[in-house]
């Protein structure tokens, strides 16, 4: 059946058997899970996933390309943990799925190696990713970009090229962790905060990393940049690099503890789940389950800290029909719902327009929206529809890759609204609106 | 389909413990495919297994061996909403809570509520009579099913029932099939009743000490002249995983606790909830409460629907159960299935439709411990015995499928049985259709041998059974 070194492999990335037994198949999940609802297939929804990876490591069933096909498929959103009665961890399920695949001839394709590339050589180190992210700013204002897109928009075969190119988030004119200094004091800080700057956020997303800074430092807190702080690792362990995952981890739990701090405050959802699940990573190594444990308790995502903190008295009006996106990071992975919203009910005359399916992914996912792309599309397209019924001028939402995805729906769709950060929006209220 | 992932990913539904692969898996595009593929069937002797969503829990869509599954999810456009006639007609694979969703919003009401309606479909519920929690007043899935049309076993279309409010032209051939659990057709429309939609509910929650005294209020309850639209019951374990899963405050120290709903018109709707509240309170409830907010009310129902999987997080492997007993006899079950958990050593939580006399005594176990799984099911055999006694039932609305075959007899008679296979063997001779579900028939003897080398041990095994 399977090769010796094929089930060490299993042994060590799959979860045992008392985890895969916990889904009891009553079918809860199938009503929230996107890619279940594009196929309407058994094995694209989580309880068959789940049924697979278990046929997988009773090694009934080898690993074969539709198994990689449906673990790839999967977008990761988590909706299912948030509809499962039983608690069953899929996230991590199929992490380690993926775990074991990137290391069979499945992971050596073409697509495969470019993931690994770029998430292992690029993003993982901070100085080549903002090298990167310069050359391809450069590129980005250079002609050579308007010179691509008119070259694929000659032909229809390269119609699907143009819309990944146009996914590309812009690289922002400035760094924010080049412009954030180590530490930001306060005269009389209330709150001694850290914060993670983000990958995404850093270089494409910049100016959401100076709005919540603005507004840390508005509501009261001394600000912490480690300048060395990692990636968080999320990045690579969704696409089953789990080790390289685990050492960045390992670099922020040393980097962080040597500063003092109350809470780290993210503005990337998924940095923020993934960092708070650290403590769960190491919690059987004996050298890191008690540091990893206590830099997990403190992680927060901006909405959360902001939620339960006071700080009205700051805000200002801002007179527009608003709705929000939940971002799968913060409302399925950190269980984040109701912070977010209570945070924009503060700001006065704002009126807040609920969203149809809010919990329902926008197919971004990391960088499926780029390696999945007709997927992400029609995911996309749900979430517009939706959006597009609100009639709100702003969507607001929590997490990077959301933002990229709806700002390159609406632009394509042609709607009006703008995408914003909650940070920015609360920003707005307190500083521009004065 | 018949790629290794697809078999294994249809080999199973919502039953603990049992699954099967199928050879092959089948979205049928019409009629005319299912017709041919079930006249294929009966040609070659193999076994076709309906399907919806997969959420049954009594096995009736796992597939048998040598069987193909057809999938009629797919199949899930609501047809027409006769808002002169207050009907719908309906494709088999149209998600239940959709199309409540849909009928709503038209100030009409599809009451029948399984705690799966976000993902069971309605050809589904008819085959199965699904019930729900609403039944106590509103009844379970035949009190709206007005008619389907169907393919029977030989492939050959047949339409029974119309928009009819009245129709007694022959035999009630409607009932037949309705909770047939896909062994006498396969559903291709179907036509259900609508109600107008209750403009008020109220939602009541009240926990007890005592076990016995939630028993005790349910009875009186019911003997008090109003009609609820649910009273659900929940013991001590139930309670502690559901606000486990949902974190809606649920009080964990308490015994017991009961759900209700009464619903209606106007003043009617206060009045009743005064009745159930003083019956409450004298059967000494503590911590009566009114939700005020509908999203309150909407959030304590979906709790209840979660019970049965949030009893997973205690203990991987739930066998759920299904036993009913007359409404006046519910103290006396719950009772029984506490004795039955410390007899046998088994842990069992307990809820259910308390209104209905349905309860559902989940056993949390392990699969894979099988003293255990021994041990649970003594505990169920002595669960249903005493239902029995009582004049119950042994599924109320789970259906008898695989996992209640071997108690069929007790419930329903030799001669119920003997009438059922009657029916079966009339219906589908050559015994093709979801075989071995409810009740095993056995080749006649001047039926056709087996064709195929594979079929050899099952005939085998039929004709010892016999």
């Amino acid at each position: 059946m399977i090769s010796s070194e094929e089930s060490n492999l299993l042994k060590k990335y799959l979860p045992n058997d008392d985890v895969l037994t916990q889904c009891m198949h009553c079918g809860m999940c199938l009503a929230v899970c996107p890619t279940y609802e594009l196929t309407k297939l058994e094995r694209s929804s989580p309880r068959g996933r789940i049924r697979l990876i278990k046929s997988i490591a009773e090694g009934t069933l080898p690993i074969s390309s539709i198994f990689v096909d449906e673990m790839n498929f999967c977008l990761d959103c988590q909706a299912c943990e948030t509809a499962c009665p039983a608690g069953v961890k899929y996230g991590k399920m199929v992490e380690s799925a993926r775990a074991v695949v990137s290391q069979t001839s499945f992971g050596k394709t073409f697509s495969g190696m470019i993931k690994k590339v770029l998430l292992n050589k690029v993003v993982a180190d901070h100085r080549k990713l903002k090298l990167a992210a310069k050359v391809f700013s450069f590129y980005q204002r250079s002609f050579v970009r308007r010179f691509l897109v008119f070259i694929l928009s000659l032909s229809k075969r390269f119609a699907r090229l143009k819309e990944i190119e146009s996914l590309t988030p812009e690289i922002s004119s400035f760094f924010s962790s080049e412009m954030l200094a180590e530490r930001e004091s306060h005269p009389k800080a209330k709150y001694k905060v850290a914060f993670l700057t983000g990958c995404i956020m850093d270089v494409a997303f910049a100016e959401i990393n100076k709005d919540t800074v603005d507004v840390l430092k508005e509501v009261g807190c001394e600000i912490i940049t480690p300048q060395n702080q990692a990636c968080c690792g999320s990045l690579h362990a969704h696409i089953g690099e789990m080790e390289r995952g685990l050492s960045l981890a390992k670099k922020n739990i040393d980097v962080f503890s040597s500063y003092t701090y109350d809470f780290l405050v993210s503005n990337s959802a998924g940095c923020g789940a993934f960092m708070k699940e650290y403590g769960d990573f190491f919690e059987h190594d004996p050298e890191y389950a008690e540091k990893a444990k206590i830099f997990s308790s403190k992680v927060k995502d901006i909405s959360e800290f902001l939620a339960g903190i006071d700080f009205e008295q700051k805000l200002h009006p801002i007179n527009e029909l608003v709705t929000y996106h939940d971002a799968c990071h913060l409302c399925h992975s950190q269980k984040v719902t109701e912070q977010p919203r209570n945070v924009l009910a503060k700001i006065p005359e704002i009126e807040l327009k609920a969203l149809d399916e809010s919990t329902w992914c926008c197919g971004s996912a990391g960088i499926y929206n780029v390696v999945r792309h007709d997927d992400a599309e029609k995911i996309l397209e749900r979430k517009l529809d939706n959006l597009e019924k609100t009639g709100a001028k702003i969507v607001v939402t929590g997490n990077p890759g959301c933002i990229g995805q709806l700002k390159y729906g609406i632009k394509k769709r042609g709607m009006e609204m703008k995408v914003m950060h909650t940070v920015s929006l609360v920003k707005k209220s307190m500083l521009d609106n004065k | 389909m018949t790629s290794a992932e697809d078999k294994i990913s249809y080999s199973y539904d919502g039953t603990p413990l049992l699954y099967q692969l199928p050879e092959a898996v089948i979205f049928p595009k019409d009629i005319a495919q299912i017709s041919s593929l079930l006249k294929l069937a009966n040609e070659e002797k193999f076994s076709v297994v309906p399907r919806g969503a997969g959420t049954g829990l009594s096995g009736g869509s796992i597939p048998t061996e040598n069987s193909v599954v057809v999938v009629m999810t797919k199949w899930n456009n609501i047809l027409e909403i006769d808002q002169a006639n207050l009907t719908a007609s309906v494709e088999p694979g149209v998600v239940t809570g959709l199309f409540q969703k849909e009928v709503e919003k038209l100030g009409l009401f599809y009451p029948p509520d399984p705690g799966s309606m976000s993902v069971c479909t309605l050809g589904g519920n008819v085959a199965e009579n699904a019930g729900g929690l609403r039944g106590l007043k509103y009844g379970v899935t035949k009190n709206y099913v007005l008619g389907v049309e169907m393919l029977l076993p030989s492939g050959e279309f047949l339409k029974i029932g119309g928009k009819n409010v009245k129709d007694v032209a022959g035999y009630n051939l409607r009932d037949v099939v309705i909770g047939s659990e896909g062994t006498l057709g396969i559903f291709t429309k179907i036509l259900l009743r609508l109600v107008p939609l209750p403009t008020k509910s109220k939602t009541i929650t009240a926990n007890f000490d005592k076990i016995l005294n939630s028993g005790k209020a349910v009875s009186e309850l019911i003997a008090s002249r109003i009609t609820p639209s649910m009273i659900e019951f929940l013991d001590k374990t139930t309670i502690t995983c559901v606000e486990d899963y949902t974190k809606i405050g649920l009080d964990g120290s308490a015994e017991a606790m009961l759900l209700l709903e009464v619903d209606g018109r106007g003043s009617i709707v206060d009045e009743d909830a005064e009745v159930v509240v003083s019956i409450l309170k004298k059967n000494n409830a503590r911590n009566i409460q009114i939700a005020e907010k509908m999203n309150d009310a909407l959030r304590l129902k979906s709790a209840r629907r979660a019970a049965f999987s949030a009893l997973a997080r205690r203990k991987p492997t739930t066998i759920l159960e299904d036993a009913t007993v007359p409404r006046s006899e519910l103290p006396v079950m719950i009772e029984k299935v506490k004795e039955a958990s410390s007899a046998y050593n088994v842990l069992i939580g307990n809820f259910g439709h308390a209104g209905d006399g349905n309860l559902h005594p989940t056993c949390l176990t392990d699969e894979r411990d099988v003293k255990e799984i021994t041990n649970a099911h003594r505990a169920f055999d002595f669960i249903f015995n005493e239902a029995i006694k009582l004049g119950g039932t042994i599924t109320g609305e789970h259906g008898t499928g695989l996992a209640k075959k071997q108690f069929l007899e007790n419930a329903v008679g030799k001669e119920g049985i003997e009438f059922m296979k009657k029916i079966k063997s009339v219906v589908d001779p050559m015994n093709i259709l979801n075989p071995g579900k409810i009740l095993s028939i056995s080749p006649r003897c001047e039926g056709a041998l087996p064709q195929k080398r594979e079929s050899i041990p099952d005939f085998n095994s039929q004709q010892h059974s016999h």
